[in-house]
């Protein structure tokens, strides 16, 4: 690598991330501290029925065991300080209380980002915590959407409200993908969960808008323990999407959530995320820990469940989006950007299981390392001894920028039925001096250039992403490549 | 337009041009031949401003300024076009992307407001006919999976696009068979003009037969050691370059 070329890439590598800012937060918090009081505060704060609370303490009392066993998960390719998890608060209450009164007093850097992505003035204030007005565009909005998509009997609300409006489908389904026994961290979710989202779509119903629309909107204060379950009936449709580009803040320092789609017979789900939590400073420090667990079950035949995610936030990223192919001709679809600089790390990758006959698995996954930081892809392919004729593709492509940062690739392959047609294949690549030079000798600069080429790397990937986003991952991107420049 | 004096260049402290002179003005074809490693693509190299290669003496001036001090998208910006012996690949970045921030660059250098879509999408209808190029080229990636002959006239067309002051072909002959050939030729012919510039990079006297130069240069062992018109070509041709060596030592 040329001097110049060295010099950008450590530039973008130890670029702050422009958008951290702190402010006090008025919450409503509980003593640090985990205990079974502190669960049945939790419970009691959130007005929970009993049932839900004796599910919390049935998880906690099994995470009791876990912690006296191995503590925690040591074998994805990171590294970090014990957490003491007597040292956390468990429960913060949303705080509607206005951080601000006007968009004037908002860190103009941060409203630059959110116009170099396209965000609404209305959307800027609510994502940096400005007073609105009464009446607010987003909020009629929603309340649109709200009765479209009851009309369709869609539910979609926050996991607490179903919960108390919904109890049959959460006792059914909470769980049933990723039980409390599942890991420590989903352990650990089970019991002290915050509030998070749920979606049932009825049988035979497409969902005519993306959710992510409607998602952007109602999201606020979802806390530290996010809870998502989607269930698609037979034969509906959902294109979902968690997440946000505009750059995410938090005082917690661990998120630890869980996913869990339900397909049924001829159902598909398409899940899409963003994830952009505050990486820490570039001595990685106060940066966020994400241990996320997130699976789908494919339960019917023919049902198809996709995950597509862009992951350029947190210090520590920890999460296998994973499809269990339970119904005869399923299909599961991983896709994947993750982008790292500085000192973060990130170890995700997906778990395709085939239990049904000719199931199929694709898997793409495109990691970017830049800086000192560390990007694993962590994939497993099982292929059960009943699954006759099931298929999987997995492509794995590492971009390196630099010389001091890492790519890793971890294959794991469990073939119990002769008849499955395996492939993998995985490629790592330099960002190449010949094709910054090429790019160069047209006129066009060197930022530019390895804008142009991350970006060319990841397409495939971008593009499955629901239209608006896609635009808006690509900016992001950019924004990311540019670290501190300009 | 170009002005090289008394060059000395090496790669990884391998001398390759050891007192290279050599001027070109507007409208001149200038051609230049020798064998494997007299240092031809190196001197293609250094114009571009590729970083492998360090210059431990001499200047080049280029429209008057200091080549040398200049970045390689300066240099670019500034109107030096290098047509590629192995045009890079860039896998997922489309042509139209790819080509419009080119353009654009350039447009910004010069003060001008970005190409529109219009525009742009006539100037690549317009420039591809040129060298015969299908225009779904601009869906493609990069020269991914081009053949050896798209990747040769992608760069005449990329040239035709930019309209660069001095353009450098880089033995843009290799590899191409004869139709291919009379194609690049006839865009580059349709590229002279009177305030253009070109340094034609070759091994064989082949191409000069469409690429009809004004004075042809013999490079030997990193120095310029014999210039003449288009005849000179051709006696090398016939006679191979031991000849030249021969006379050069006698």
């Amino acid at each position: 690598m040329s001097q110049s070329d060295t010099d950008f890439l450590q530039e973008v590598a130890d670029s702050d991330y422009k958008y951290g800012f702190v402010t006090d937060i008025e919450a409503d918090t509980v003593p640090k501290g985990l205990n079974e009081a502190v669960i049945r505060l939790i419970s009691e704060k959130k007005e929970e029925p009993e049932w839900m609370l004796e599910r919390r303490l049935k998880a906690f009392r099994h995470w009791l065991t876990l912690q006296e066993k191995d503590k925690y998960p040591r074998w994805a390719h990171i590294k970090y300080p014990d957490v003491d998890f007597q040292n956390i608060s468990y429960y913060s209450a949303p705080n509607n209380k206005p951080k601000y009164e006007s968009l004037d007093e908002v860190d103009p850097e941060l409203l630059e980002t959110f116009s170099k992505l396209g965000i609404s003035l209305e959307e800027q204030k609510r994502l940096t915590g400005v007073a609105v007005d009464i009446v607010m565009d987003s909020v009629s909005v929603a309340t649109t959407f709200s009765d479209q998509l009851a009309e369709l009997g869609i539910i979609f609300c926050s996991f607490g409200e179903a919960v108390e409006k919904h109890p049959e489908l959460i006792k059914k389904y909470m769980g049933s993908v990723v039980p409390y026994t599942d890991n420590f961290y989903a352990c650990l979710n089970s019991a002290v969960f915050s509030d998070g989202s749920f979606c049932y779509i009825p049988k035979g119903v497409r969902c005519p808008m993306e959710l992510s629309t409607y998602f952007r909107i109602n999201e606020a204060g979802t806390g530290q323990f996010e809870r998502t379950l989607i269930i698609a009936e037979e034969g509906s449709y959902v294109s979902y999407l968690e997440g946000c580009t505009a750059p995410m803040r938090d005082e917690n320092q661990m998120h630890a959530a869980i996913v869990e789609i339900i397909a049924h017979k001829d159902a598909e789900v398409k899940y899409s995320t963003i994830q952009n939590w505050y990486p820490g400073n570039e001595e990685g420090k106060g940066g966020i820990y994400n241990f996320v667990t997130k699976r789908g079950i494919c339960a019917g035949d023919n049902a198809k469940i996709s995950w597509t995610q862009l992951e350029t936030g947190s210090a520590i990223t920890w999460k296998y989006p994973s499809v269990i192919l339970k119904g005869d001709h399923s299909v599961g679809e991983f896709y994947s950007v993750a982008f790292t600089k500085g000192k973060q790390q990130a170890d995700t990758g997906t778990k395709m299981i085939h239990l049904g006959k000719n199931t199929r698995s694709t898997i793409i996954s495109k990691g970017i390392s830049a800086g000192n930081s560390q990007n694993s892809y962590r994939g497993l392919v099982k292929v059960n001894a009943k699954a006759e004729g099931a298929r999987n593709f997995s492509q794995c492509d590492s971009m390196l920028l630099g010389d001091r940062c890492g790519a890793h690739t971890f294959p794991y392959l469990e073939i119990e039925n002769p008849t499955a047609q395996v492939e993998h294949e995985a490629t790592t690549s330099k960002v190449g001096e010949d094709q910054i030079f090429y790019c160069n000798q047209r006129g066009i600069g060197e930022e530019e250039a390895i804008k142009l080429i991350v970006n060319g790397f990841c397409k495939d990937i971008l593009a499955k992403l629901p239209m608006e986003f896609a635009i808006e991952a690509q900016k992001l991107l950019a924004i990311e490549l540019e670290g501190s420049v300009g | 337009m170009l002005e090289i004096k008394d060059l000395h260049a090496s790669i990884e402290d391998m001398q390759i041009l050891k007192g290279l002179n050599l001027t070109v003005n507007p409208g001149e074809v200038h051609a230049i031949m020798g064998p494997n490693g007299s240092g031809k693509s190196t001197l293609a190299s250094v114009l571009a401003g590729r970083e492998d290669y360090e210059v431990t003496n001499g200047s080049i001036s280029f429209m008057g300024e200091d080549l040398l001090e200049m970045e390689p998208d300066e240099r670019a910006l500034a109107g030096i076009f290098l047509a590629f012996q192995y045009p890079v690949e860039l896998p997922g970045v489309s042509m139209s992307n790819f080509l419009k921030q080119a353009i654009n660059a350039k447009r910004e250098h010069l003060g001008q407001d970005p190409i529109t879509a219009a525009e742009f999408m006539k100037l690549m209808k317009e420039k591809a006919e040129l060298v015969h190029l299908n225009p779904d080229l601009k869906r493609r990636s990069v020269n991914e999976g081009f053949s050896g002959g798209e990747k040769k006239r992608n760069e005449i067309f990329q040239m035709a696009l930019l309209e660069p002051q001095l353009a450098i072909l880089d033995e843009t002959d290799s590899g191409l068979d004869i139709d291919a050939l009379r194609i690049v030729s006839d865009g580059v012919n349709q590229l002279r003009s009177a305030d253009r510039g070109f340094v034609v990079i070759t091994h064989y006297q082949r191409l000069l037969d469409y690429i009809v130069p004004d004075i042809v240069h013999v490079l030997l062992d990193g120095r310029i050691v014999r210039s003449g018109d288009k005849d000179l070509a051709l006696q090398l041709e016939e006679k191979g370059y031991d000849w030249i060596k021969d006379d050069v030592l006698v």
